[in-house]
């Protein structure tokens, strides 16, 4: 099968207007006449589902928490990003679009990240609309901050609330879909599998959380908005409840899986405290813009440091490495994601770390507080320094923070083409979900531009392009391959209550997130990759042999639905590692051990690895398949990523 | 007229209905205040017989002496109502609850420490309303003209300790009653603000204070003169 | 630290419940008191019995969807959210009563899961501003002073966790609906629909059977995002004018 991105053609900023002129349209009588399962509500999937419902299409949202309001999108912090040139820094589209490219690590498709670029200028003005309260200057107007490693001011931002600001909109203008009766929402509700027929998706298979029901949902099209596969990890900044149970359910049913590789770490995290860890909390990355990061010079100081018996403001400015700044003079602490990352893992291992698992170090606001004055970074970090206060129970105020980067964001995602359908026609998937726009690296700020930006601007074009040659009629909820993908999963449900073994669910997730940390974590290698990939295998059949999970499948039953989605991220994992496995090369999010400059760089191979891995399900077993999509640069130059 | 009562059944609408009674009560607080504080006046009863006098025949203040009746009752109907309302939303209750940790404790008994007041009225009106007007009541004549001798009934009654207890108590009641009431009162008409707030709550605490303080002096001292 | 737990459990909607009492001994108190109940379930799951439920999400105190009654208190003992609490808050030898949010319009699930959808349908009935995708004027076409701004953004910081019902002696949701209703009528892109929305989501907070405001402060007391009385007064004007001007007769 030959991957088609349905990049259009003509030049760079042209693509999208072109596009939109040329897609189909749906006659605004016919619309009510289709259905669209939107799953997932957060940014992506509200926004998507909302837009839709407004369009006139009947609409269906399905989200596992109990409300649409509590997805994941809610805990992004720090901004979002757009390129309105309102602080007159000599932003422009092209600009973000080339910033977005860069960052990325020239691994993803220039039409669509300018697309992003293009339609961020909307997606500001969309949600001032809603009522979404951005920070303001004095004089009214919106106030930005650089963000992430921008040399430009071009982040708009809510405090350190800036994703739950955003979701709340997108939230409401589903609600007033809902109130329009062209939304239905359904709660506590997990997707099980998609259900495709005659090639075509045609609709999916839930579990109702509180009763146990599995039911079918037939419709016209399917959009999943269900986010990242952070939770491999088992430790990330990711929700508890974040899966890759319905992404994973689709790619086994022919939705090709790309670049599952690229995970980004965040450098800003508080550090795991011990071994009861259930998750890691993210600190905004605009404390990067006033704090400090530092460890000490020597191994000598970090070791009294690790025992107590100094405290960080006793030892003197030049046995302080400020390695960011040092190393990177133009950039400083704002370097992006992944060099920030790496670089403390260096300092790290070389056992220069600061806190007792000798793993962190140090963000200090010292310096910003002398030279602002404490009331004027409470005003900024405010929230962000009493939520590490709550969490610690030490003053960022009085004493530096620390910090170790963590499993945060997975630029790798379903397969989709230019209007954002899967390998399998009629299956969406949009924002994190998807592997589109952020290339091997995705820079701060931007994935709520991406979630809102493709549920908003993007899908309803290209949703109605595919629509419009469909014909009315729904498939009956009682077709034979509905009542197939039913069986199928009720059989699943029962083969996991029936093992009844001796380990809880938590033991293997907590398993495999050690093993993936270890070996397709911060820095992976051929070696290590290749042993993961036996142990995720012995795992997975101890897992199938000797899980338990209590209760039956007819009520609320958290450790069903967890079962479900760990034995999701079994398969998940040894498919990133055969994806970390093959790219040899270092980029962005994927750091290989034998490929880096002398100085300790990515170094990348563009000749024989500019293109998206997308990866084919061949069965049960069997290893899956690689299809390449070659990246094509017509208005960038490749360029080694240099912060220096 | 369908808004006017679906504005008033809703709980906003209730409160409403409590706080406008609640401040008419307030109000009348005062002014049955100033006329009582007359009974202690050394006049043997003088000024505080003939200002009863006055109350009873101008018929505006008959008029609002109805009102008054008709708001305590409101105010007792609505709380009654509002109390039902908010059982059915909590039908099952808590097993352990630390109410001391976010509200006062006279804000989480209003409904019993309204209770009590409504009790108090009942005796109050028994005891003295009912006398004065239906009552065997001695007369007094002033430069020529004749008034019932209110003051005779009322320094009779304190000279029981009991009934001056029962009074000074009830006045501690209303004065827990009002130290959330008055402030409360002004929040539910939507009178919120940085620069006033506070001063309404310290005036509400004043008023809480000084009202029933002055109040049960009354009994307190008269049944001191009698003894 | 060894602790006892007294736990509500509730098999499902219509089972009658009650308390179970357990022990659990090696907690770290630099635990979240999540954490804390992840290691009871482990142990409860080893020994065959049903793990315990309570909602949980995001585990950073924004989702809004932990709960949990502490000791008498939505949240516990802490002014943040059940997730952002940690073991620190506790002593050694603690016994910790730990039930479901009560009201009936959260009604409970299963042991400590509650149906909050009761705050979905208010905001269903009006907490938005009407406005389409697309075909909006530029973003800073509308100037707002800093003030009211940050006021509404105050007022938006609402997890919607349910805590200020649970903690308000009437089971009222007059803190939830005011935030909502304050930060957009304090907006000028909000005001446009202000009465009707107060009228709207008033009346269906009602009809969800959510008790009336005694304006204890309770609510505002255990916010774990610190949501001012000032709001429900403002609601309370909102409401009231508009009930005087609109034309819903």
């Amino acid at each position: 099968m030959k991957l088609d991105s349905k990049i259009p053609s003509g030049p760079l900023a042209e693509k999208w207007t072109r596009h939109k002129f040329n897609v189909k349209l749906v006659n605004p009588a016919n619309k009510r006449k289709y259905e669209i399962i939107v799953v997932g509500t957060g940014l992506a999937g509200a926004s998507a589902a909302a837009s839709l419902a407004e369009l006139g299409y009947n609409v269906k949202a399905f989200c596992f928490q109990d409300s649409p309001r509590r997805a994941h999108s809610i805990a992004a912090q720090g901004g979002i990003n757009a390129a309105k040139n309102y602080q007159n820094d000599g932003d422009s589209v092209f600009r973000l679009f080339y910033d977005t490219i860069k960052g990325g690590d020239y691994r993803s498709r220039e039409g669509n990240v300018y697309r992003l670029a293009e339609v961020s200028v909307n997606i500001i003005d969309q949600c001032v609309a809603q009522g979404v309260p951005f920070a303001r200057e004095y004089g009214g107007l919106l106030a930005n901050r650089s963000f992430g490693g921008a040399q430009v001011s071009r982040t708009f931002y809510a405090r350190g609330q800036t994703g739950q600001q955003l979701l709340l909109g997108a939230y409401s203008a589903l609600s007033r879909q809902v109130a329009n009766g062209k939304v239905k929402l359904y709660p506590r509700t997990e997707m099980m599998d998609v259900v495709v027929v005659d090639g075509k998706a045609r609709g999916i298979i839930t579990r109702n959380l509180v009763t146990g029901a599995v039911e079918s949902h037939s419709a016209h099209a399917v959009l999943l908005c269900t986010g990242g596969y952070g939770n491999v990890f088992f430790l990330s900044t990711n929700a508890m409840g974040s899966n890759v149970t319905a992404a994973w359910r689709a790619h086994k049913k022919g939705a090709f899986f790309s670049n599952p590789c690229y995970t980004q770490i965040h450098p800003t995290c508080i550090p795991v405290s011990g071994d009861h860890q259930s998750k890691l909390t993210l600190m905004s990355e605009s404390l990067r813009n006033d704090g400090r990061v530092w460890v000490p010079k020597t191994k000598a100081i970090a070791e009294k440091l690790r025992k107590r018996e100094i405290a960080p403001k006793g030892i003197k400015e030049e046995d302080r490495d400020y390695y960011l700044e040092t190393k990177y003079p133009s950039f400083g602490n704002l370097v992006p994601r992944d060099v920030a990352s790496r670089n403390a893992k260096y300092v790290c291992d070389e056992g220069r770390g600061v806190n007792e698992t000798g793993e962190a170090v140090f963000l200090d606001f010292r310096d910003a507080i002398l030279r602002d004055g404490e009331d004027a970074v409470r005003g900024k970090y405010g929230n962000l320094f009493d939520m590490y206060e709550k969490i610690t129970g030490e003053n960022p105020y009085k004493t530096p923070m620390m910090i170790y980067p963590a499993v945060h964001y997975t630029m790798g995602g379903l397969w989709v083409d230019y209007n954002l359908m899967t390998t399998v026609p009629g299956l969406y998937a949009l924002g994190e979900a998807n592997f589109s726009d952020h290339g091997a690296n995705r820079l701060g700020a931007s994935a709520l531009m991406q979630g809102l930006a493709d549920g908003y601007f993007v899908a309803p074009y290209t949703v109605g392009d595919y629509l419009a040659g469909l014909p009315y009629d729904k498939i009956p909820e009682d077709h034979p391959e509905f009542r197939k993908a039913e069986e199928t999963v009720k059989s699943r449900i029962q083969q996991l209550l029936g093992i009844k073994g001796s380990k809880t669910v938590d033991h293997f997730h907590k398993k495999l997130g050690k093993i993936m940390w270890n070996h397709c974590g911060m820095a992976r290698n051929a070696a290590g990759l290749t042993k993961a990939k036996e142990m995720i295998r012995t795992l997975k059949e101890e897992f199938w042999s000797d899980v338990k999970v209590l209760g039956t499948g007819e009520e609320l039953n958290l450790s069903l639905e967890k079962a479900h989605r760990v034995a999701d991220f079994l398969e998940l994992g040894e498919l990133m590692i055969d994806d970390a496995l093959h790219r040899n090369e270092s980029c962005g999010g994927h750091f290989r051990d034998e490929y880096q400059t002398p100085e300790g760089e990515a170094l990348r191979d563009d000749e024989n690895f500019a293109y998206v891995a997308a990866w084919e399900y061949l069965g049960e077993g069997k290893e899956e398949a690689l299809h390449k999509e070659e990246l094509v640069f017509e208005n960038v130059k490749l360029t080694q990523r240099s912060y220096k | 007229m369908s808004w006017v009562s679906k504005t008033l059944n809703s709980t906003l609408g209730k409160k409403l209905l409590m706080a406008l009674t609640g401040l008419f009560l307030i109000l009348f607080l005062v002014v049955h205040l100033a006329g009582n504080l007359q009974l202690l006046l050394p006049d043997e009863g003088k000024s505080f017989n003939i200002y009863a006098e006055t109350m009873a025949s101008n018929p505006l203040i008959r008029a609002v002496s109805i009102f008054n009746f008709g708001f305590i009752a409101l105010h007792a109907i609505y709380s009654a109502i509002l109390t039902r309302h908010n059982k059915k939303s909590r039908p099952v209750g808590y097993a352990m609850t630390k109410g001391s940790a976010n509200s006062t404790w006279s804000s989480r008994n209003m409904g019993i420490l309204g209770s009590l007041i409504l009790v108090f009225i009942l005796i109050h009106l028994r005891g003295f309303w009912y006398e004065f007007k239906f009552g065997e009541i001695p007369y007094v004549t002033y430069e020529g003209v004749t008034y019932k001798n209110g003051y005779a009934v009322v320094s009779a009654a304190f000279e029981n300790i009991l009934y001056v207890i029962v009074y000074v108590v009830s006045m501690a009641v209303l004065a827990f009653h009002l130290s959330h009431g008055f402030s409360s009162a002004f929040q539910t008409l939507g009178i919120n603000h940085k620069k006033y707030t506070p001063f309404i709550q310290k005036v509400g605490v004043g008023f809480a204070i000084l009202v029933p303080a002055l109040f049960a002096l009354i009994p307190i001292i008269m049944f001191l003169q009698s003894s | 630290m060894n602790l006892t737990l007294k736990v509500w459990r509730q098999k499902n909607p219509s089972d009658k419940g009650g308390f179970k009492t357990y022990t659990i001994s090696g907690i770290s108190s630099d635990m979240s008191f999540l954490e804390m109940l992840d290691v009871l379930n482990e142990d409860l799951s080893d020994k065959g019995e049903d793990p315990i439920h309570f909602d949980h999400d995001c585990r950073e105190g924004i989702c809004g969807m932990c709960s949990l009654y502490i000791n008498g208190q939505p949240h516990g003992p802490q002014q943040t959210t059940t997730c952002q609490l940690h073991m620190r808050s506790f002593s050694d030898g603690d016994t910790i009563t730990i039930e479901p949010w009560r009201a009936s319009a959260f009604p409970i699930l299963k042991d400590l899961v509650v149906d909050r959808s009761s705050f979905d349908r208010i905001i269903q009935a009006g907490g938005y501003i009407s406005v389409n995708t697309g075909g909006v004027p530029d973003a800073n076409e509308i100037p707002i002073p800093k003030v009211i701004s940050d006021e509404s953004f105050d007022a938006a910081t609402c997890i919607g966790c349910g805590a200020c019902v649970a903690a308000c002696k009437n089971a009222s949701a007059m803190l939830f609906v005011s935030a909502k209703i304050s930060q957009l009528a304090l907006l000028p892109q909000g005001k446009v629909e202000k009465r009707e929305r107060a009228e709207k989501m008033v009346a269906q907070m009602d009809a969800e059977g959510f008790g009336a405001c005694t304006n204890t402060g309770a609510c505002a007391a255990e916010c774990p995002k610190e949501i001012k009385l000032s709001n429900i007064a403002r609601m309370n004007r909102e409401y009231f004018s508009a009930s005087l001007s609109t034309e819903n007769v």
